[in-house]
């Protein structure tokens, strides 16, 4: 008889901890999951949303934006770290397509294959695409990488783990690992530079007018004129990333 | 039940209650704040250093050249293009001493001869060439005015 | 960084200026090689034990110990390579669902903890409830911590091992394969990547991890046998080349067809990857992996499924023949992980890879890695040897 009442005082001490267990666990399970269920919905109309224009026709090759990329942003010098570049497209007459970018851009470009031979040549000036759906925000398994409320796709550098998956899952080739701070890297669209009403620093010196950007949920915003006037393609649209970098007059050999 | 699962299972409890505490501790205060990322990050990022002034700030003190530039062909351009970043010097002068390029490289580095440049776009001409007695483009060419030659 | 220097002047045509250094090296090629061993090791063990392959169970205890060495090694080379490894924890506290890598720390610590830790466990109470009596010193003091205070060893509490362990290892099945599966996935899923997107490659990882531990526990078994003088179980051995063999006939089949179905479609990336198998993988991925480690073996175990030569000559024919699968699956790894990043996703041109031999990332450190699990192999095995078991009654 006793025996009965203490397994009735076990059963029920059991069920209690069984429910504060479980509830424990279920509210800390789904704490993160709550805020993934809001990443999945479409941004906030009410805020802003970045996109870019680069126009190719008005590109010369300058190189000031990659140059002034890695001065505002201490990029490390070396002609490994990129957040952005540009590169020279060189169509021969024979067809065959050679592809440069010296250092980025930075120091300007040469061309070594003389006039007669060349079909058609152009810049085209890269940087992160700031994707809407984008795979490296979707490879990162902790976090660290994400699309800021304006569209801006951003690294936290005190949380990332550096295993490098999202370097492998850009099909852009945007990003690196900083070697000062053992990081992924990349353009952050100057987020710094954004929040205090300034531009970016490379749509800052670039001196033709090559690179605008704008907010997509601001109708009156140039960036819906940049895309009505001109026929505008994105890069690698069959992955279906998102990619809100726009460009005109992206010749077709262009990767 | 039997004797394993009677140990067993009390340890999996005690090591998923360790595990729920580690992770109360452990997941940073502001994480999921607006999605699966630290939402102070967004400060974080928002706070670091800007090293480009831009025109208006530049124009502030050296107004002279700023309206000579509004006046000719360079007037798209900002200060720092070709003077390099500005915000050390807007705070010590002698600290941030900003450079004054004027060399047919440097000048080059937009207007010199490239198939890949159309003409309607930018003025080109070949830098190996052009005036070879003068050594520097600023020799001749006014930076904030390019049209005014000098003597 | 001088490193990089000079792998700038191997360029060759054009690569994105970020894509100079490879950001996965050797490190990240053992990974899926060691992961790939544990699994394949627990699914020939499970042979014997859901399949009832009794001519197996020389090697069943030898191969749960094995996959239990080696997949305590299997994270170490991961979180080393990682910028900053003190802050993996951040795997465990906040995965992000989207991704495949972060589901590592759990199913790691599942597959280590509920399947091969529980399994053996349930396999070797009943001795070390015994051994905790019969040894001495710390020894002793070891044994009896291992037995977690479960010292019954009534016929109805070995029942009870019995049983438990049985479902352990049904569990343990699919968790082997989501073990390495999802290596593959982190490889297939990505888009950017033509070498590495394939439906295919979770499988492909699957069937040539399977290889990679049956051939482990086959030269393992071998070794073991040679140490310690006593005679190889024969039909056990050629019962292991049998499985041996059709597996890596399916494997092989697989990642054929993975290939001829790239090379048919000839997608955009076909031109780079054409130039990528004949020129910096023709020795890797060739003569290493598909001559040596598939061809040689298929050839050799499909002839002994014909005629069997003598014993004497048998055992160095499956020795020799677990030496190439296992170099040849390695050469796999190192295939699809360097060579996925030797070419640029711009498909214009190709950056080039060194193995350093210091470093982190060296040769030195690699060797220490696969070093490593033979080593804490021993250590176990002089713990809990197998052939000390107390003669086994058929229970239940």
């Amino acid at each position: 008889m006793g025996n009965e009442r203490i397994n009735e005082t076990r059963r029920n001490f059991l069920r209690k901890s069984a429910v504060l267990a479980g509830t424990l666990f279920v509210s800390s399970v789904t704490k993160p999951f709550t805020a993934m269920l809001f990443a999945a919905n479409e941004p906030d109309k009410s805020g802003k949303w970045y996109a870019i224009g680069i126009d190719i026709e008005k590109c010369i090759g300058c190189g000031n934006c990659a140059k002034a990329c890695k001065l505002e942003n201490d990029v490390p010098k070396d002609p490994f770290y990129y957040r952005s570049w540009v590169e020279q497209y060189t169509i021969k007459n024979d067809g065959t397509v050679s592809v440069v970018s010296p250092n980025g851009g930075i120091d300007g470009f040469t061309q070594t294959i003389p006039d007669e031979e060349i079909f058609k040549t152009f810049f085209v000036p890269k940087m992160c695409n700031h994707c809407y759906k984008s795979p490296c925000v979707q490879v990162c398994p902790v976090g660290a990488t994400f699309e800021s409320p304006e569209g801006v796709v951003l690294v936290d550098k005190e949380y990332c783990i550096g295993c490098r998956y999202c370097i492998q899952a850009c099909p852009y080739g945007c990003r690196f690992l900083n070697p000062d701070t053992e990081t992924a890297d990349k353009c952050t669209f100057c987020y710094h530079r954004l929040k205090k009403g300034l531009k970016p620093a490379c749509f800052e010196v670039c001196p033709t007018g090559a690179r605008i950007y704008g907010d997509l949920h601001d109708k009156n915003d140039k960036i819906h004129q940049f895309l009505k006037e001109h026929n505008t393609q994105v890069l690698k649209p069959n992955l279906n990333t998102g990619s809100k970098l726009f460009y005109n007059g992206l010749s077709s050999e262009v990767r | 039940m039997p004797p394993q699962l009677k140990t067993l299972l009390p340890l999996l409890a005690v090591f998923i209650c360790l595990f729920l505490a580690a992770r109360h501790f452990l997941i940073p205060e502001s994480f999921g704040k607006y999605g699966h990322y630290r939402a102070n990050s967004l400060d974080e990022i928002a706070a670091l250093p800007t090293h480009y002034v831009g025109k208006e700030v530049c124009a502030e003190c050296h107004d002279a050249e700023a309206v000579m530039l509004e006046s000719d062909l360079h007037k798209g351009l900002t200060c720092e293009v070709c003077h390099g970043p500005g915000s050390i010097h807007v705070e010590d002068q002698e600290k941030g001493i900003l450079v004054k390029p004027g060399t047919r490289e440097f000048c080059g580095t937009c207007h010199s001869l490239n198939a890949a440049r159309r003409t309607e776009v930018i003025h080109q001409i070949d830098i190996k060439t052009h005036n070879i007695e003068r050594a520097n483009c600023i020799d001749c060419h006014n930076p904030h005015a390019v049209w005014e030659m000098k003597e | 960084m001088e490193h990089l220097y000079e792998i700038l002047k191997h360029v060759d045509g054009y690569i994105y200026p970020n894509e100079l250094e490879l950001q996965w090296g050797i490190l990240i090629v053992l990974y899926p090689f060691i992961t790939g061993l544990v699994a394949g090791a627990f699914i020939l063990a499970s042979l014997e034990r859901v399949f009832k392959v009794k001519v197996l169970r020389p090697t069943y205890h030898l191969a749960l110990l094995t996959a239990l060495a080696f997949l305590i090694v299997a994270g170490l080379p991961l979180v080393s390579h990682l910028g900053h490894p003190f802050r993996s924890y951040e795997i465990l506290t906040t995965p992000q669902g989207g991704s495949a890598m972060a589901i590592f720390g759990f199913v790691y610590l599942w597959y280590l903890m509920v399947v091969l830790l529980l399994e053996i466990w349930f396999d070797y109470r009943h001795d070390l409830v015994l051994w905790s009596n019969e040894a001495k010193g710390i020894k002793r003091r070891i044994y009896k911590m291992l037995t977690l205070g479960v010292t019954d060893i009534s016929p109805k509490a070995l029942a009870w091992d019995e049983k438990l362990g049985y479902i352990i290892t049904v569990i343990g099945i699919p968790s082997a394969f989501l073990l390495h599966g999802y290596v593959g996935f982190i490889f297939g899923s990505i888009k950017a990547n033509p070498w590495w997107s394939t439906v295919m490659m979770p499988v492909i990882f699957l069937l040539s991890a399977m290889v990679s531990g049956i051939a482990l526990v086959m030269f393992l078994y071998m070794v073991i046998s040679w140490i310690r003088k006593v005679k190889i179980d024969m039909a056990c051995l050629d019962e292991i080349g049998k499985f041996l063999f059709m597996v890596l006939i399916l494997d092989f089949t697989l990642e054929s067809l993975d290939q001829v179905h790239r090379i048919y479609e000839a997608e955009e990336s076909f031109e780079i990857l054409h130039l990528l198998v004949t020129g910096k993988l023709t020795y890797t991925l060739l003569i290493f992996q598909g001559l040596m480690g598939t061809i040689i073996p298929l050839l050799t175990l499909g002839f002994l499924r014909i005629y069997l030569p003598k014993e004497k000559l048998r055992t160095p024919i499956y020795f020799l023949t677990s030496c190439l699968v296992l170099f040849g699956v390695f050469c796999m790894r190192w295939n699809v992980v360097i060579g996925g990043q030797l070419f640029s996703k711009s498909f214009l041109g190709f950056t080039s890879f060194k193995l350093g031999m210091v470093g982190l990332e060296g040769f030195w450190m690699a060797l220490v890695w696969m070093i490593m699990p033979f080593l804490i192999l021993s250590f176990i095995l002089w713990l809990v040897p197998p052939w000390k078991k107390h003669a086994e009654k058929e229970v239940g």
